[in-house]
């Protein structure tokens, strides 16, 4: 993969290749990752922490499934829609999922980009990825009226265990909120984008600190992350 | 932007990263209050820990004076007591000694240690503090809530820690509690993203992981391990807050309270042992090894000798840090989980005690044919390796499944615990003070009150918990405010808690005049000067003492060789600063 970075932190030319260069990297002083900026190396440890927040999510929910002695709810009866007269189940969630991933595409481009320093096509990718962020979450704000009508509770739901209206509003909630935060900060780094934050320089308003366009890709990496969450929530709560 | 030093000299590499564009404060409150410098967030992450440490402390003489003088006082009812039990785990564990270690030790050493101006993000570092104090006030706010704080045990098992029978389980106790806990989690997260970076990503020139002092390696595999395991309590408390605000029942199984069916049903308490201790067991070394790593550096240091198998010691620390996340089950064994599930956690238990052992037995070699000069830290660092090999002798006991068993709950593992690790890494903690306050305050603790605190702190530990083991062999259970006329409680249980209390107060006295320590020897201290154990690591080596803002002048230090440079053979003093250059080519290291 090549190494993209800006802030004259470029690897020396001459390392071992493979597993010698691993740990070579690890034996040398000053930086363990040496292509990695601080902000890179702290925003993939801390998906790394969230990681353990989400799989610990769903695995107290695959415990709550497996324990209950009430049969658990059809997910393909429950999230249908009723289109045309006839039930297609899991269609919602199927265009949820897609446009989510969509997103990623989106965001991938805009940080290419954001390297070349297109500043008008980084903006506009980066509002495309915001808009379908916004998109997935008011097609999950639709579903969660569409099941609270139909009876569905965080403490009980008409068609067995209540533990999956429990778990379906936490799961899909924290996983909602994250992309709420995501989409509010695309905004944020769109508008640094737009103003020319990254070129010029000019200090954040909280932090006092310059900014660069690998802001951009660290972005990217919480928004795929976000995403890839969603991919295995997919995967256990709705096709399980 | 400009690199100071550009030029390889020596071996050295060039900086790889540019100069860390500090943030100068430019007033009173931007300088002291909210500050962006990890010395002063440490500053205020240890008095903030201290002072509601010494809340937990209060709260563990009500409850001595409970059981010593059953019947006494009348405002220590059975409902007060739990509420004082449970407080005074939970500050003690995490409140305190998490933050204390972690934010505390973790700040101001992490960039002094390893040669950096700052933490990597101190804004973001500063935010961790603030987010830590109002989850301490949240904490406190729950003792002024109607209904008083929760009462449920510091591990609040469901379902009774939000019955109604359980004090603070249907007021408010319960939700400050969980609402403080996840709190503390959100700012401890911030903190420890910055920890790590600036380990793995922030060192100086010539700072290899290999020549990073043992508390560097302490505290960075610490903050690791916590950014891991909180997460499963983060995840217990959300689910717990959910069954006890919107009627879930994610823990809580169909029960039957004061006669009535209650709405729950299905859930699962064991799962909440089960997040609770994938993130308690890990939380046991994220305060043991600070102490691991921090008494290493005492030790050799003070002994004027380099630590024995510094590799073998990083190592050791590693492995106990990995090991730790898969021996969370043997705190359940009695929670009736499938009994192959008992065989397989008391195995990897057991497998801890090897790199936990290689780690005493280097300590010991280090002392060996030491130059020991008896100083404050180095008291502490010794009584940590007696107390530490004691604790950890009772824990053998506790991971065999069938001895621990008849010892469940029981006042033995009480004082198992609080041996391994209350008291060792509270000893390990005033250690460091006593170690570190002349770097912060470029004065030395008073020496006369510092022996006093010692030796009451040691000898009254082991006056409080000694007896304590044997109380609970006897099967005296833990947490019941009153033991009344059991058949089984002789004479001696009742006069040896009498004892107990008695020793627990004197101790809580001592404690008294370390604080009073503290302030006093802030302006009537002996002058210590920039290095006053004559110490290697760089922490000693700044400009100035107390070191500045951004810690180095002009440049930072260039690394030229390990922390343990002691007693070289041929070198003109008995140490040898990890920034001199001088005998590279005498062959030392």
């Amino acid at each position: 993969m090549a190494e993209t970075t800006l802030d004259g932190t470029a690897p020396e030319q001459s390392r071992p290749a493979g597993l010698r260069g691993v740990a070579a990297d690890w034996a040398s002083d000053q930086r363990a990752f040496k292509s990695a900026s601080w902000g890179k190396a702290m925003m993939w440890i801390f998906l790394l922490s969230d990681t353990f927040i989400f799989g610990c999510f769903l695995l107290a929910y695959m415990t709550a499934r497996m324990s209950t002695t009430v049969p658990w709810p059809n997910a393909s009866e429950v999230f249908a829609l009723h289109i045309g007269g006839v039930e297609v189940p899991l269609i919602l969630i199927a265009i949820m999922t897609f446009v989510l991933i969509s997103s990623s595409g989106s965001m991938a481009i805009a940080v290419n980009f954001a390297y070349r320093r297109n500043r008008r096509a980084t903006v506009a990718l980066l509002l495309v990825t915001a808009l379908l962020g916004a998109t997935f979450v008011g097609m999950q704000a639709f579903e969660w009226t569409k099941l609270i009508s139909e009876g569905v509770r965080p403490w009980g739901n008409p068609w067995g265990a209540a533990q999956f209206g429990s778990s379906f509003f936490m799961i899909t909630g924290f996983h909602g909120t994250h992309v709420t935060f995501g989409v509010i900060f695309l905004l944020i780094v769109a508008r640094k984008v737009w103003r020319g934050d990254y070129d010029d320089g000019a200090r954040g308003f909280f932090t006092s600190r310059r900014g660069d366009y690998e802001h951009v890709e660290i972005m990217g990496l919480y928004w795929h992350f976000v995403d890839l969450v969603w991919v295995f929530i997919f995967a256990f709560f709705y096709l399980w | 932007m400009v690199d100071a030093t550009p030029h390889a000299e020596q071996g050295i590499p060039p900086a790889e990263t540019p100069e860390l564009e500090l943030y100068h404060p430019r007033g009173w409150w931007t300088t002291y209050v909210f500050s962006q410098d990890a010395k002063v967030i440490a500053i205020q992450y240890s008095g903030t820990a201290l002072a509601i440490g010494l809340v937990a402390l209060v709260l563990s003489w009500l409850m001595r004076l409970q059981l010593g003088f059953p019947g006494t006082f009348d405002f220590i009812t059975p409902e007060a007591y739990y509420q004082f039990m449970t407080m005074h785990g939970m500050i003690m564990v995490i409140y305190l000694l998490t933050a204390l270690f972690l934010g505390g030790f973790g700040n101001y050493l992490i960039p002094l240690m390893v040669g950096a101006r700052d933490m990597v993000f101190p804004y973001v570092n500063m935010l961790s503090y603030w987010i830590y104090l109002l989850a301490v006030l949240v904490l406190v706010a729950s003792f002024f809530a109607p209904g008083g704080p929760t009462g449920a045990g510091w591990t609040l098992y469901p379902p009774q820690v939000i019955l109604s029978g359980t004090p603070g389980g249907q007021g408010a106790g319960i939700v400050l509690m969980l609402v403080s806990l996840i709190l503390f989690i959100i700012g401890f997260t911030m903190g420890g993203l910055n920890y790590v970076v600036t380990v793995i990503q922030g060192r100086t020139r010539g700072m290899t992981l290999m020549r990073m002092p043992l508390t560097v390696w302490g505290i960075f595999t610490a903050t690791v391990m916590a950014l891991l395991a909180f997460p499963a309590l983060f995840v217990a408390c959300v689910m717990m807050l959910f069954d006890r605000l919107l009627g879930t029942s994610f823990f809580m199984p169909a029960l039957v309270e004061m006669g009535e069916l209650m709405s729950y049903g299905g859930g699962s308490p064991i799962l909440f042992q089960h997040l609770f201790w994938f993130f308690g067991h890990p939380e046991v070394y994220i305060v043991a090894l600070p102490a691991f790593g921090i008494v290493s550096d005492l030790i050799s240091t003070h002994a004027r000798k380099n630590i024995f198998g510094y590799r073998m010691m990083v190592w050791a620390i590693v492995i106990i840090g990995a090991l730790s996340f898969v021996v969370w089950a043997h705190h359940m064994y009695v929670s009736g989980m499938h009994p192959w599930f008992g065989f397989f956690f008391a195995t990897t238990t057991l497998i801890i005690a090897i790199p936990t052992a290689i780690k005493v037995y280097n300590w010991v070699l280090t002392l060996w044919r030491g130059d020991i000069h008896l100083t404050l830290p180095m008291l502490f660092a010794l009584a940590f390796i007696v107390t530490f090999v004691n604790g950890g002798l009772t824990g053998l006991f506790l991971g065999n499944v069938v001895v621990d068993v008849p010892l469940s709950d029981t006042m033995f593992v009480v004082a198992h615990f609080h041996m391994v690790m209350g008291v060792a890494p509270v000893l390990v903690v005033f250690g460091a003070i006593y170690h570190w306050y002349p770097k912060i305050t470029g004065r030395m603790l008073n020496e006369a009150m510092g022996q006093f605190h010692f030796w009451v702190t040691f000898v009254g530990a082991y006056a409080i918990f000694f007896p304590m083991h044997y109380v609970g062999l006897v099967g005296v259970p833990r947490r019941y405010p009153e033991l009344g006329d059991v058949a089984f409680a002789t004479d001696s249980v009742h006069s040896l808690n009498a004892f107990i209390t008695i020793a627990a107060l004197t101790v809580g006295f001592a404690q008294m005049v370390f604080l009073f320590n503290l302030v006093w020897s802030l302006r009537n201290g002996r002058e210590a000067g920039g290095n006053p154990w004559r110490a290697t690591s760089l922490e000693w080596q700044t400009p100035t003492t107390p070191p500045p803002h951004g810690n180095w002048g002009a440049e930072r230090p260039v690394v030229y060789r390990w922390a343990y440079d002691y007693s070289v053979p041929g070198a003109p003093e008995d140490f040898i600063a990890q920034n001199d250059p001088g005998s590279r080519h005498r062959g030392a290291v």
